[in-house]
Formats: C-alpha cells, structure tokens, sequence
C-alpha cells in the first residue's frame, strides 16, 4: 500500500531534473526570506538619493524603479508575497477538491452524479475568467480575500483526481475488510482512501504552486490581484510596463524571478510525479 | 550441403549494475538445414525469445550482440550488414510472428495497408499487384471473405484470424525461413492447433526452413524435424524430435516432460520442475540448472560443454559422461 | 453513430447551462448589483440610477433575472454593455475574427509545433537535444505571457524596431491599400502576439507528445515492423507518429481554455482588438453584461472543443469509431 512519503521524496531526488528543482527551491525560498532583511527596505526608500529608473548596477543589482526603490529589494519581497498567495491557496484547493472527491467517489451514485456535472460545468469556463467574475466587483480586494478565492477556483481538477483514484480503491480488500469490520463512512474516507490519494495529490499541490504563481500575477498585472504598495511580481511587471522603453529591467527582472520559481516547481513537481507512478505501478 | 542458416556462440549482452552485464543468451549455437523445422524450447526466461530476436538483430536496447557472435544466412553474416542490407533481410529472406498478434499489428492501419506494406518494401511491383497479393494471401492463410477483410482493422477480428494475417504479412516479403515466436500461446486451445497445421503446410508448400519457439513440449512432436532445449541462456540438449522424445537425457528435458499435460495416463500425473528459471544476474556459477536439479552431480560447479549421448543427440550435462 | 452523438450533444448542452448558470450566480455574489458602481466615477441621482436598474431588469427579483436571463442568452442575446450601450453580441462580432485570426494562429502552431518537436525528441531520446528541448519546454510553460510578450515588444518592437507593437492595423495605412500590402501589414501586427501566444503554449504539447511518442515506440507492432524489414522512416514517421497523435487530439479539449486565458493577457498587451482584451477591458470598466458574454461565449467553446475533441478521435482510432 503506501510507502512512508521518505520514500517518495527520496526517489524524487534520485532523478536528476528533481534535484536541481529542489535546489532551486531552497535556494528562492532562502533568497524570499532572509534577502528582505539584508536589503534596502524599499518602503522607507522613496527619496531621491538613488534616483529613479537607475539601471543595474553594483549598488542596486536590478537597477531601481519610477520611485526610486531597489528592484532585487521589491522583487525578494514580492518572492514572499507570491510565494505565500500560492501556497495558502493551493492548501485551500487541494483540501476542497480532496473532500468532494472523496465524497462524490465513496457515495457515488445521485451524489457523485450531481457534483461530477457541476464540475464540469465550472471546468468549461477557464479559471481565468472564474477568477475576473468573482474579483471585477471588488475594488480593492483584500489579500485574504484574494487568497480565497483564488483557493476556491482551483479545486475542480483536484476533485476528479481523487475521485477517479477513490472509484479504483473503493473496491480494494483492505477497503473492504474495513467496511466488513464495521468502519463507519468518514472512517474509511478518511483513514483508509485518503492516505492512498497521497501520491497523486502531492503532485497536484506541486504542480498547483506553479500555476497559481502564474496565476496571481496576472491577475495582479490586470490590476485585480495583490495592490501596490504591497509588492508582488506580477504588478512589479506592470509597473515596469509604462516604463519599458526607458528602463526595461523594472519588468524584467520580477518576470526571470516568476520564470525561475515555477520552473523549479515544475521540475520537481514533474520528478515528484514520475516517483509517484513508478510506485504505484 | 551447407545449411541455409548457422548461427554460432551467439551471446547477447545486458548492462547491469551489480556484475557489469549479463548474457541472457549465452552461446547459442545451431544449424539450420532448408526446409527444416526447428523447435527451440524451454521456459519463459530461459532465452529463446531474445535468441530469435537477435538474428534479425532486434536486440531491444540497452541489449546488444556480443562480438564474436555470427548469424550466417546462406553464406552472408547478418551480423555484419550495414542497414540497407539488413533491411533486404528482414522480412524478405527472414520474416517473423510474434507471440500476441493483437499488439504485433498497427491497430490503426488497415489488414491490408498493413501486408501491401510489406510487399512495396520488399518488391518493385504496382499498387494493383501488391492489393491482388494481399487478396491471395489473405486466401492461402485460410481468411474466409478475404476480399472484404482487406479493409477490416486489426480489432475487428478474432484472435485466430489476426494470427493468420500476421503469417499473410510474414508470407508476403516471400522468405525462406520463418521464425515462429510462440505463435498460438496467446489463442484459443482450439485454434491453436489450426495455427500450427497451418504453419507446418505453409512452410512445406512454400520450402521455408521454420524456427518454432515454445514452451510447450506437446505441440513439438510431428512438426519439427529437431528440437534444441535451452535453460538459462543456453542450448541443454539438442537431438532429433524422435531420439529426444524416445530417450530424453537431460534433467531439465526430463522435468519439461514431465510437465507436459498428457492426454493418456492419470491426472495429478504432472510434475513441474520447481521454481523458476532465475534472472541472468542470479545464475550459478558451473551448470547453471544445479539450483533446480533434483541430481546432485560431483562435478556441478564445473560448466559442462555439450557432451555427446547418442548420433545427433547432445547435452549440457555431467551424466553423459557417466553413461559412456 | 446518431444515438452516440445525440447523448454526446445532450451532455454538452447540460455542462453548458450548468456554466451558465454558475457564471451568473458567481458575479452575483458581489457586493450591490452591476450598477452600484457606477456612481463611483460620476454623480448620479438616485431616480437615474433606478431608472437605469429598470432597464437592465436589475429591479426585479434574482431568480427572475436569471431566469430573463438564461431565456435571453439562448437565443443569443447577452443584454446590452453598459459601457458601450450597445448590444454586448454586437461588440463580440465586431471583436471575433482578430480572436479567431489570433488563437486560431496560435492553436495550429501550437498543435503542429509542439507535435513535431515533441516527437523529434522522442525520436533522440536523451540525447542533448532532448534534454535542452525539455528543460526548455518546461521553462515555455513557466513563462507569464504578458510578460514575455513585454519582453518581445521591448527588444523587437522597441530596441530593434523590427515589428509593429500594438494594434491590428496601421493607423497611417490607406483604407485602399492595395490587398497584399494590407495583408503584409496585418501579419507584421499578428507576428509577435502569436509568437507570445505559441512560446507559452507549445512546452506542454511538446511534454505530452514527447510521451506519447515513446510509448508508440516501444508497442510491440513498431518492433514487428522493423522485422517484416520496412524502412526507419516509415516506422518512426507512419507507425509510431500516427499512433502517438490521439493524446494530443484529446487535448484539443483542454488547450482552449489555457487559450483563452493566454489571449486576455497577450491581446492585452499588444492591444489586440480581440475578445480577450475586450474580456480585460470589461474587467476595467465593470461592464458586467460585457464580462459575462465574452465568458459565455469561452464556454460554449470549450465544450464545443471538447466535443470536437471525442469526434476527431473517433475519426482517428478505428478502435474508437462507433459503429
């Protein structure tokens, strides 16, 4: 049955793809947490001592923006917010989709019937424009809010995953014996099916991470993510927009951190979901 | 006459971590006369497979021939062609049927897309002429309508029916020996027979030579003129079908034997050999069935060489040597 | 075949009003009703602001407006922008063919592309080549559209001045421009949005072809064909390819809506007069009847792609065709 989740990561790290996500990761979240406190702090930074739209240089390694603040500053503060949107909200998600998934599977039948076609009715609309209906309303849309319903779109997928993973298992012995020594229904959800799903949705999460990054930033480069002054990537890229001729690396360089981070992710999620298989198989 | 195919300590090479690499086949050596059939047996593991597949130098990679094997078809050493000519041997002076009929054909081309194929590439012939081809084909290998199967795709028929159109596709490059790979292990008890009849009229009206690999001891008889035992990625015993079925020498023959389901005697009579054939990495040192061998020979740790037992009856074993 | 079509349209249909139905609760979930904000930018007396709610029905109870609603958007009527007072299906025809023209564009290079690459790697599996298309196609699929297309409009429309940056025409052109001149100007517009569009969603056709491919390569009937002695080119590019392309057709399904979502930012940027940046616009403007056609109109197609997809595979595997 299950492999004690060591060994999955462990097999994960055997392939060479999966290694160097993994590093990458340390090292961004590193960078995202300790690099704020060794830098400028660009809220304190709007005098003009620097000057504004300065290009990279020894002093500001990413050159400094239209309000003169340091952009590697801004773009490790933004790695924070970023890195925590996606995180809350992919937790969020895979929680949500795991449930449903559960329960539309065990139960099956009326149940399964109902959730799986409302599923599929919210996936025929792209999570996009889920996201611009539920936040055009809004004016300034706090961040937990953001978060929420960032959360609360992103479980669909999710849901059929463990769905169709609880479908296979429903009928397995152990399930089975379970049931035949009486286990009540959220037992067997619970202590029996879900730690099976384990594999599948640590991919899921992996692999979510990476796209709610991509997510949140264009959301925040429509202008209806995270708000300036808080700094985020994707509205440090519309910031640098207006100024692209005259100092491009105001966008540029929170676009390579964007870049870099969701191809780690996607390495290691893609290494994660190869060990993931090769085990189950 | 010299042999239509010899093939000479033929060894074919794995890499692994633990010994460096393996030889599931390990110096096979056999002759081949024309219009003879024979039978290469033994259990799944034991080699055969990868035998037949490394004289059309098929070998699935990591795999390779070792060097200092030789494949000799009529003279020429397959083993040494360039592609081109390799090519002109696959399929049209060797052709092969693979074990499962159902994968071996491309479920998405047509039955008769998939033998005027085969003809195009072997023959300078029209696009009409290859079609009349594949009819006739379809035809001898006993297809009933085969006029309206040529446009049928591969699951629109039964076992029995696929395995018949691949020998239509082996038959259609015109070969002179046919290498039978398990051919009716994934069919019908009762079609398999049918197969092997088939095979057996085919192969004497067309003048091939047939390689037959199998597991099964019992469809050997009246079909292959000789038959070659391998265990372990070797040739064990070798003889005529008739001086192997009166006298087989041995042990591992005897255990395949006894393992054969007969139609006469008591049931509960069969007793496999125990165990299987283990993985190349795993074989002993000396006579490799030792760890399987009900005899306990004082000379097991030493590998025996093929040792004589009668005319044209050989074995890998120390009990010849006892019986001389 | 028709009984297996009709089911299939009838699921269609129900996922359709189901999205319906979800898109139009959703944005009702916002605080006050689509007018509410109207005020924010200019005052507006109150009697205007419900003479105004009578017009768009908004005075009516909830479950009638949407039932007013769904009776409306089948047939085809999405009510009228409060934007641009005019009839929201009028705006989404006008803004259609530059979508179509764009995603179209970039569906086919996508699907071609990433095809052909995906199975080339395949082909010299690990070999450098392999290896760098992978990590490129990964790092493809990790790039923000909006911001690779800022990064093409600064170096080749900016430093280099190679292509047009913004915009479907012109604007100094002669309407009566001769055709090929014309043509020529709107494929220098299309150059760098499609190319934005395609970079960022070629890596995952590629990735699924890649596989597809090493699988069709390793069934036993490419090991069969290599024995009956056909030549490598044919078993690579007949056998193996043509057996590999199924996963990508049923794609099809799924690339519409990271399509969809890709034009709103790359039309966007590029100000590409397209549903994407019209659905950006809507955002911006909170023209909600805007907002929901545009969106209504993705769904329908992406079930219509999905739908699409199911029969070009059943076209494709005989396996599949029902009888």
């Amino acid at each position: 049955m299950t492999a004690p989740a060591p060994s999955l990561l462990r097999r994960t790290m055997r392939v060479a793809n999966g290694r160097a996500g993994a590093v990458a990761l340390v090292v961004i979240a590193l960078f995202a947490l300790a690099a704020p406190l060794a830098l400028p702090d660009p809220a304190t930074q709007f005098d003009i001592v620097d000057g504004a739209l300065r290009p990279p240089s020894a002093i500001h390694p990413f050159g400094t923006d239209h309000l003169s603040r340091d952009v590697l500053s801004r773009v490790a503060n933004g790695a924070r917010i970023s890195l925590a949107v996606a995180v809350i909200a992919v937790a969020l998600s895979i929680t949500l989709g795991a449930v449903v998934g559960l329960v539309a599977g065990f139960f099956g039948g009326v149940t399964d019937t109902i959730v799986m076609r409302v599923v599929d009715g919210a996936m025929a609309i792209p999570r996009l424009f889920l996201l611009l209906l539920l936040v055009a309303a809004w004016d300034r849309l706090p961040l937990a809010a953001l978060i929420l319903v960032i959360g609360a779109t992103g479980w669909l997928g999710t849901s059929r995953l463990v769905r169709a993973e609880v479908l296979r298992l429903r009928e397995a012995e152990f399930v089975r014996s379970a049931q035949a020594l009486g286990a009540g229904a959220r037992r067997v959800m619970f202590r029996h099916l879900l730690p099976n799903t384990i594999g599948p949705l640590a991919v899921a999460a992996m692999l979510g991470v990476g796209d709610v990054i991509l997510l949140e930033a264009g959301l925040s480069f429509l202008g209806l993510g995270v708000r300036p002054p808080t700094p985020s990537w994707g509205g440090m890229i519309l910031e640098g927009k207006d100024v692209l001729q005259a100092a491009p690396w105001v966008s540029l360089f929170p676009g390579l951190a964007i870049v870099a981070t969701v191809l780690a992710i996607n390495l290691f999620g893609e290494a994660l979901h190869r060990a993931a298989e090769s085990r189950s198989s | 006459m010299s042999p239509l195919l010899e093939v000479r300590d033929l060894r074919v090479t794995f890499p692994d971590r633990a010994t460096g690499g393996v030889h599931p086949v390990d110096g096979v050596s056999f002759e081949l006369a024309r219009g003879e059939t024979l039978a290469l047996v033994g259990e799944s593991g034991c080699g055969k497979s990868l035998s037949a597949l490394a004289l059309l130098r098929l070998v699935p990679p990591p795999g390779r021939i070792a060097s200092g094997s030789a494949v000799v078809l009529d003279g020429t050493d397959v083993l040494a062609l360039d592609d081109k000519s390799l090519r002109k041997v696959r399929g049209r002076r060797i052709a092969m049927i693979f074990q499962d009929p159902m994968t071996s054909l491309n479920p998405v081309f047509t039955v008769g897309d998939q033998i005027t194929e085969v003809v195009h590439a072997h023959f300078k012939v029209p696009k009409q002429e290859a079609r009349d081809r594949a009819l006739k084909l379809l035809n001898e290998v006993g297809i009933p309508d085969a006029a309206s199967r040529l446009d049928a795709y591969p699951h629109q028929l039964s076992g029995g029916m696929r395995q018949r159109v691949m020998i239509a596709i082996a038959l259609a490059g015109e070969p002179e020996l046919l290498i039978a790979d398990e051919p009716t292990t994934a069919l019908d008890v009762t079609v398999q027979a049918q197969i092997l009849e088939l095979l057996d009229q085919l192969r004497a009206t067309h003048g091939m030579s047939m390689l037959l690999i199998t597991h099964d001891l019992g469809i050997v008889a009246g079909r292959a003129d000789r038959v070659a035992v391998m265990y372990a990625g070797q040739i064990v015993e070798q003889a005529s079908t008739a001086a192997l079925f009166a006298k087989p020498s041995h042990p591992y023959t005897q255990g395949l034997f006894a393992s054969v389901p007969r139609l006469t005697g008591p049931v509960g009579h069969l007793m496999p050999i125990p165990g299987t054939v283990p993985p190349p990495s795993a074989w002993p040192s000396g006579c490799r069935f030792r760890t399987r061998c009900p005899i306990v020979h004082a000379r097991s740790a030493e590998m025996p060489p093929m040792l004589q037992v009668g005319p044209e009856h050989s074995m890998r074993c120390w009990l010849a040597e006892d019986q001389q | 075949m028709a009984r297996w079509l009709a089911r299939r349209l009838l699921l269609a249909a129900l996922t359709v009003a189901i999205a319906i139905t979800l898109a139009f609760f959703l944005m009702r979930l916002a605080p006050g009703d689509p007018l509410s904000r109207l005020g924010d930018e200019r005052p507006m007396p109150a009697a205007e602001l419900a003479g105004l709610r009578a017009r768009y029905g908004l005075d009516q109870p909830l479950l009638s407006q949407y039932a007013t609603f769904v009776v409306a958007a089948t047939g085809g009527d999405f009510g009228r922008s409060i934007h641009y007072g005019r009839p929201v299906r009028e705006i989404i025809l006008d803004r259609l063919p530059a979508s179509v023209l764009l995603g179209g564009g970039a569906l086919l290079l996508t699907m071609l592309g990433g095809a052909l690459l995906g199975a080339m790697q395949a082909l010299r599996r690990d070999s450098p080549l392999d290896r760098t298309a992978g990590v490129v196609s990964l790092a493809a699929y990790a790039t923000p559209s909006f911001w690779l297309g800022l990064v093409l409009a600064w170096l080749v429309g900016i430093e280099w001045r190679l292509l047009p940056v913004g915009g479907f025409r012109d604007p100094l052109l002669a309407p009566d421009a001769p055709w090929m001149t014309q043509v020529v100007d709107l494929l220098r517009h299309l150059a760098l949005p499609l190319l934005t569009l395609t970079v960022v969603s070629i890596g995952a056709v590629m990735r699924y072809q890649r596989t597809a491919m090493l699988e069709a390569l390793a069934q036993p009937f490419v090991a069969a064909a290599r024995a009956r002695g056909l030549s490598e080119r044919r078993i690579r590019w007949r056998h193996a390819l043509r057996t590999s392309l199924f996963p990508i057709v049923t794609l099809l399904g799924l690339w519409l809506p990271v399509l969809a979502a890709g034009s709103v930012f790359v039309e966007s940027v590029f100000a590409w007069p397209g549903l994407g940046s019209l659905a950006a616009e809507a955002v911006g403007t909170r023209d909600y009847p805007l907002l929901m056609g545009v969106t209504l109109l993705v769904a329908v197609l992406v079930v219509l792609g999905g739908l699409l997809a199911d029969l070009a595979y059943a076209a494709l595997d005989p396996r599949v065709r029902p009888a």
